[in-house]
């Protein structure tokens, strides 16, 4: 049995690593150059604890067992995680009864350990945060992650375990006989399939819609945010929200993995046709300047290493579209995937494995005998003890030729990613955090687009930043 | 390992420094952690160096070449490590360094830190628009083109009219690389006269002053940047916009001293925001002396080299036991934007480094007892003054003026 999945966001490539357990051929397949490199590239990366979620939808249902699974899939998977706790914070007295509501809809959420905290309390765990503050929600099940590491790891493991791996293929039809789908037609090939999964992000309503399935019409939300440098990773410790509003959970101030600090996102609602609108602009940049100050009143913003934009695929109904397809029988969607898609991105994959495809849809899958759920993350050698680094380099000396300096990223580390799948500077950028610092590439840049023209055997003019057209250098200056 | 002083970086400072700590007969390790010496003068490759320093004109390369003859010829007191990275540096005088050799520890007396500065990043402008491949800092695009041997595009806007951005337009245009404009937010070219006549107004490239970029565009790679002018508060005025169709932008938006290494053991300077040094390159921790565009942005690296050489000798004599205090600081005071050295130890003449805080035609320079007469200052050329002890004898604090005349 052939299973396909479209879409290698952290939603697709979970499902695809979750299938990967049973004996069937796993395809995953993917527009971009990349894997996670649609909506799960730009988000707030949180890990939410699920009290913001309403009862009885289907976020409710997967997010707060999704945050619990991420316990054990970044030991199985080797990504990074920080149980930071978030706060919602309440600066008015109108604000209060908010949190109590949220309170009681996280409890009945199954959402563990939640309790509202005083002034003095939030003051003195998080010094930095507005003194006027009132009150505040503190969920300390919630965190923080690197969203598309999440989809790399998950990747790396299915591939080690089987998965058929097909980037830069756009699907652009299907064949099928009667209602269901024999065939998917990318833009390179024709792959034979029994299922569709279709966890393509921001398009998965299009995707839908060519195989004649039922969808929810998905529009773009934009977030606009800024990014820190590392001086201010200590301006708070936990990821702080202000009081949420119907439309969403605001505009937050929140640590990252590395060390810097998050600032966003924006709430702007696109039309349908601007899912590839990943542009900045003064407005919004300037709204998430003026509204953090409300949370934390210094922030030096001379400090800034980047403002970004992503995408987040939202719908009327507000709510995930997830199960199997009552028209077409062998598709299965899993789109809507708006916040809190990437914490309940490891319960879905469970479900779509377990439930929907078993038991709803009646596939026997059995278990592969040897699956192998572990996966190892690329060494970091900064971070080893200094014997461990030393016998690294002894082994090969490029573990001790740092590249890139901010991050402290060496040669072998580059080379590592390389090996892995990187092909683009993007690609290794997310994968090391090498060009992701203070100084954005200016040191670093150069010499790692030479370690992929070497290790990849192609010319400079050859490699992309991001997409087919984004060339970085063209010919030579002297022949 | 151990030695008597560690220098950290190994460009046109560093280089000069540990040569002036080897003919003081101390033994030096030099660390850098590019492959070879010489910093970002290799990637120079045009001339104007030297002029003060060698009294002759040379290019980026041969300027390194003749500090690299030296490093050679003292090769028995200074151990030059490349590839090195110095991971760490410590309160009890020792550091951390990586090289291909692995992680090793150092034991110095005392450190000259000469690290040099990195280069404004586009992301820090907050510039709006899409994030496309083709832009570049100046150094980058310097680096590709001459060190790489890349062409980094083919038609480019440079947004920045400092030293590096007018050179590159030129270097751009000689290559054949359409130069459409360079763009300045200042009413005035932010770099120094001879580079708006050699590097600009000879390859007739305009240059839009008062204007700054509004909006990069293209989904893939570089399309299109929207430019328009400026009010006195640097706001852009609406209406005044215009596109520039190109596919390469390239930014020489301001130099940031690197001193992040160092950020619990010395103290900064708000205005410079580099490290802040004494006459003698000395730092607020006694062992720890700085020298170059770590301290300070200077404007030639004759300049530097010479602030590396009294880094070298001062560092020197602390390791001999001469001990000095910090001494009383240096403040910019009316029509000056900042000073360099940001105090005065009381050894020594000082070699006093400013910048106007506006174009003045004539002014009159006021330090201590010191006076002199300028004509025609701009804030992007510095100015160098030699001043003696005896005229600031009795102060407690140094003030620096430019009285306009």
């Amino acid at each position: 049995m052939r299973i396909a999945v479209i879409g290698a966001g952290v939603v697709g490539s979970l499902i695809a690593r979750e299938l990967c357990r049973y004996d069937v051929e796993v395809l995953l397949i993917e527009k971009n150059l990349d894997v996670g490199w649609g909506v799960t590239k730009a988000n707030s990366a949180i890990l939410h604890a699920g009290y913001d979620d309403p009862v009885g939808s289907v976020r409710a249902r997967f997010c707060s067992t999704g945050n619990e699974m991420y316990t054990e899939l970044s030991r199985e998977l080797d990504f990074e995680i920080k149980r930071t706790g978030s706060y919602v914070l309440a600066f008015d007295d109108r604000e209060v009864p908010v949190l109590h509501r949220l309170l009681i809809q996280g409890e009945k959420n199954g959402v563990p350990d939640l309790s509202i905290h005083d002034r003095e309390t939030i003051l003195s765990r998080e010094p930095r945060i507005n003194p006027e503050v009132k009150m505040g929600l503190w969920a300390p099940t919630a965190g923080i992650t690197e969203p598309w590491m999440v989809a790399i790891a998950a990747v790396e493991n299915a591939l080690e375990n089987g998965l058929k791996l097909f980037l830069n293929e756009e699907v652009i039809d299907f064949e099928k006989q009667g209602n269901r789908i024999v065939g998917i037609v990318t833009k390179r090939r024709v792959h034979r399939v029994d299922v569709v999964i279709n966890a393509a992000g921001l398009f998965a309503d299009e995707i839908a819609r060519l195989a004649g399935a039922e969808y929810v019409p998905l529009h773009p939300r934009k977030g606009q945010y800024i990014l820190l440098d590392k001086k201010l990773g200590n301006v708070v410790k936990s990821v702080v929200f202000p009081t949420p509003t119907e439309k969403s959970k605001g505009i937050l101030v929140l640590p990252t993995i590395d060390g810097g600090l998050l600032l966003g996102p924006t709430a702007e609602d696109l039309p349908a046709d601007r899912k590839n609108d990943l542009t900045t602009t003064s407005e919004g940049v300037q709204a998430v300047k003026n509204s953090v100050l409300k949370l934390v009143p210094e922030i030096d913003f001379s400090l800034v290493v980047k403002t970004f934009a992503g995408l987040r695929p939202e719908s009327p109904q507000k709510d995930f579209f997830i199960g199997k397809s009552e028209i077409v029988p062998n598709f299965v969607n899993a789109m809507a995937m708006r916040s809190p898609g990437l914490t309940a991105a490891p319960a879905i994959a469970k479900y779509i494995a377990e439930e929907v495809l078993q038991q709803q849809m009646g596939l026997s899958l059995t278990t592969k005998k040897g699956f192998k759920p572990t996966r190892k993350g690329i060494r970091r050698y900064a971070e080893l003890s200094l014997e461990e680094w030393q016998r690294a380099v002894n082994e090969n000396p490029s573990a001790g030729r740092m590249v890139c300096f901010c991050n402290e990223v060496t040669e072998a580390e580059i080379v590592e990613a390389i090996r892995r799948g990187a092909r683009t500077l993007d690609g290794v950028k997310f994968r090391t955090r090498a060009m992701f610092g203070r100084c954005q590439g200016g040191f670093c840049m150069s010499k790692i687009l030479k370690i992929l023209e070497r290790e990849l055997k192609t010319d400079a003019s050859q490699i992309v930043l991001k997409s087919p057209n984004s060339w970085i250098v063209d010919g030579k200056v002297r022949e | 390992m151990k030695t008597d002083v560690l220098v950290i970086g190994a460009g046109a400072a560093g280089m000069a420094a540990a040569i002036a700590a080897a003919k003081k007969n101390l033994k030096v390790v030099i660390a850098e952690r590019d492959e070879i010496t010489g910093g970002i003068l290799n990637q120079c490759i045009h001339n104007g160096f030297g002029l003060h320093y060698f009294r002759e004109e040379l290019t980026g390369p041969e300027y390194a070449e003749r500090f690299r003859e030296q490093l050679n010829r003292y090769a028995d007191a200074i151990e030059v490590l490349t590839d090195c990275h110095v991971l760490r540096l410590n309160r009890d005088k020792t550091a951390l360094l990586v090289s291909l050799k692995g992680v090793f520890e150092l034991e110095t007396k005392a450190v000259i830190y000469a690290a040099g500065a990195r280069e404004r990043p586009f992301g820090s402008l907050m510039i709006p628009g899409d994030r496309p491949s083709g832009i570049f800092t100046a150094g980058v695009a310097q680096r590709l083109m001459n060190i790489d041997n890349r062409k980094v595009g083919r038609r480019a806007l440079i947004v920045g009219s400092g030293d590096i951005g007018m050179i590159m337009a030129r270097r751009l245009t000689l290559e054949g690389i359409e130069v459409v404009g360079v763009v300045e937010r200042l009413p005035y070219p932010g770099g120094l006269l001879r580079n708006v006549i050699q590097c600009l107004r000879d390859f007739n490239i305009p240059l839009y002053l008062s204007s700054t970029v509004v909006e990069v565009k293209g989904s893939e790679r570089l399309e299109e940047v929207i430019v328009a002018s400026v009010d006195e508060q640097f706001r852009p005025i609406p209406g005044t916009e215009k596109s520039f169709k190109v596919d390469t932008l390239v930014l020489s938006v301001g130099l940031i001293p690197q001193v992040e290494m160092l950020n619990s053991l010395v103290a900064l300077d708000k205005r410079t925001r580099g490290i802040a040094c004494s006459n003698t390159g000395q730092s607020s921790n006694e062992w720890i002396f700085a020298a170059g565009n770590c301290t300070a942005i200077f404007d030639l690296v004759d300049y530097v080299t010479r602030e590396g050489e009294r880094a070298g000798e001062y560092a020197s004599r602390y390791v001999n036991g001469d001990r000095f205090s910090l001494g009383i600081p240096i403040v910019p005071g009316e029509n000056v934007m900042l000073t360099f050295p940001n105090f005065y130890s009381g050894v020594d003449d000082l070699t006093l480094y400013l910048r106007c805080r506006k174009p003045m035609e004539r002014a009159l320079l006021k330090v201590g007892g010191f006076e002199k007469s300028f004509e025609d200052l701009t804030p992007s050329e510095m100015i160098v003054v030699k001043i003696p002890e005896r005229k600031l004898a009795n102060l407690d604090m140094v003030e620096v003026r430019l009285e306009e005349v």
